[in-house]
């Protein structure tokens, strides 16, 4: 298969962001107040997303002091998305729909 | 099977459950599983960035087998530290730990911007731009929120004040920005220690930045970390041409920069306000006007009170979660309950260390969602209550800040407990708030005060309740 990743620069990188940011915006405009602290929480999980840069730049260290950088990037941003999960996770688990009793 | 279609279909994917599971997670009944959605979209693009493997730069070909082994067990001692302690960690000490995770987040996209400057590999003049910006931000968004943690769990007692701190702080940002813009301008060609002076700095930076800032302002200041922490890693996803990363990063940059603002604006301030002032500067002058002196009460006797009321709103802050008192406040409210009392909860927007706090505490309590309202809709109820009962809050229920236009909180909304017949506030000593401000409400005629620790004040009305013995 002849596939080569494509180069994201310029207007491309800019449409990519400026779509994101929109849907970062809506997804939080509409969302009742219960819900700021976990999606806090959620958002902070989902930037954890940099330990696969940190991993990128770790696999590709050519230097002690890059190997020590990317050890560190690769640790670091591990501890973000597991942290951010379970601490999420744990939060949303009290909102189960079964722990609201019927009205009389 | 070509390694970048593998990589580039899976971060395709993962970015696709992000979103969807970010979108799940804003609506209470499907939020539980949008977390989970989110977990997998994770799972998978790390595991598909190990395909890195196959297709390293030349100069990194001979260290690849540590690497390797030095990236496996990075994983494994942040994987395994943090979910221990994500586990491990009390409801009511959530907030510090958000902000932990986030600051982990903002150091790993500076580690990747060091990488990538150190080892001279970007090139072109946005890249490079990204780069250093996403660097700066991200070593701000690290010792930034780990000053915010230390505050929150207590380690760091205080305020940095000085009355320079904001030409200091200025000036240290310019200082930032020429270094930075100096790298630029050289296409990232300069000497290593440059790049440690800058990052070093960085981190002061944070520091500085947020060491002045008070405790009620701390859940704004961590949301913005986290939109911070989100815009470094969208920059250094452009910098690693790594589409997942500039999604990921740029939604929860605008996501978070939404949140802050609506964090602010429910205190009626604006963020560059919680930033660059604060609370205690202007304190101490609107001193000293209050009348009259606190009224203590037994807790017992306010508990039977309550029992022989008709209507009770309760107005929780942070000292109920400090005092893991939401079990036993929920006991008391089953309690009135079965005595015919109507029982209802006002939530202030910033009660607690983060909006929405007092809501996971009571949610965790099993307290039902259709007795806890937000202030806007409960604010005019306060008048016809017969008893408002304060828990732990403190700047949130101060009357001055709808009056006093001398009051540093003045122009923030309150809650209206002042207008109940009877106003109970459970208290452990007679202290000030988080704003370093005198209340009012402690003072007024029909404010009673109950002394203690907030577990304790429920225990002793439940017991008092009880031993009025049960039937109607």
């Amino acid at each position: 298969m002849d596939y080569t990743t494509t180069i994201l620069t310029g207007f491309v990188a800019l449409y990519i962001f400026m779509l994101a940011a929109f849907t970062g915006f809506e997804i939080i405009g509409r969302v009742p107040a219960i819900l700021h602290t976990p999606l806090m929480s959620g958002s902070n999980f989902i930037h954890g997303i940099v330990v696969v840069g940190a991993l990128w730049a770790l696999i590709n260290a050519s230097s002690l002091p890059e190997q020590i950088i990317g050890f560190i990037g690769v640790l670091l941003g591990a501890g973000n998305a597991a942290g951010g999960y379970v601490v999420t996770e744990r939060m949303l688990q009290m909102f189960k729909p079964s722990n609201e009793p019927g009205k009389e | 099977m070509n390694a970048a279609l593998l990589i580039d279909s899976s971060y395709f994917v993962a970015a696709f459950l992000f979103i969807y599971g970010l979108k799940r997670m804003s609506s209470p009944l499907s939020a539980r599983s949008g977390i989970v959605v989110a977990g997998w979209g994770m799972l998978l693009a790390v595991l598909a960035s190990f395909f890195y493997t196959l297709d390293v730069n030349d100069a990194a070909k001979p260290h690849l087998n540590t690497n390797i082994a030095l990236a496996l067990i990075a994983l494994a001692l942040g994987l395994g530290w943090a979910w221990r302690s994500g586990k491990k960690v009390a409801m009511t000490e959530m907030p510090q730990m958000v902000a932990l995770y986030n600051g982990m987040g903002g150091g790993a996209a500076a580690a990747i911007a060091a990488i990538e400057l150190i080892g001279y590999k970007t090139h072109g003049t946005v890249s490079l731009s990204l780069a250093v910006l996403g660097g700066l931000i991200g070593a701000i968004a690290l010792s930034g929120s780990l000053i915010a943690w230390a505050k929150l769990d207590g380690r760091i007692n205080g305020t940095l004040r000085f009355s320079a701190l904001q030409l200091v702080n200025g000036s240290l940002l310019l200082i930032l920005l020429a270094i930075g813009g100096y790298i630029i301008w050289h296409g990232g060609a300069v000497a290593w220690p440059l790049f440690a002076v800058f990052f070093a700095l960085a981190l002061i930076y944070g520091v500085m930045m947020t060491m002045p800032i008070g405790g009620a302002d701390m859940p704004v200041v961590i949301s913005l970390y986290n939109a911070f922490t989100g815009l470094a890693v969208g920059f250094e996803g452009y910098v690693l041409n790594n589409p997942a990363l500039m999604i990921a990063g740029m939604v929860v940059g605008s996501a978070g920069s939404l949140l802050t603002l609506l964090m602010a604006k429910a205190m009626n301030r604006s963020v560059a306000n919680v930033l660059f002032s604060n609370f205690g500067a202007a304190s101490d002058e609107a001193e000293g006007e209050i009348a009259g002196s606190q009224k203590p009460i037994d807790a017992g006797d306010a508990g039977i009170n309550m029992r022989y009321a008709s209507k009770v709103i309760i107005a929780p802050g942070y000292g109920l979660a400090v005092a893991q008192a939401q079990h036993k406040l929920f006991e008391l409210v089953k309690l009135l309950q079965d005595a015919d009392v109507e029982v209802k909860f006002a939530i202030h927007p910033v009660a607690g260390r983060m909006p929405g706090h007092m809501n996971v505490l009571l949610a965790e309590a099993g307290v039902p969602y259709d007795i806890i309202f937000d202030m806007e809709d409960i604010n005019d109820e306060f008048k016809e209550a017969d008893v408002a009962i304060v828990i732990g809050a403190n700047d949130t229920v101060n009357p001055a800040a709808r009056t006093n236009k001398s009051s540093p909180i003045y122009g923030m909304p309150v809650l209206n407990v002042d207008m109940a017949k009877q106003v109970y506030v459970v208290k452990r000593g007679q202290g000030k708030g988080y704003s370093g401000v005198e209340n009012a409400l402690f003072y007024a005629d029909n404010t009673q005060m109950v002394y203690g620790d907030a577990q304790k004040v429920m225990v002793n009305m439940i017991q008092a309740i009880k031993s009025l013995g049960g039937g109607h």
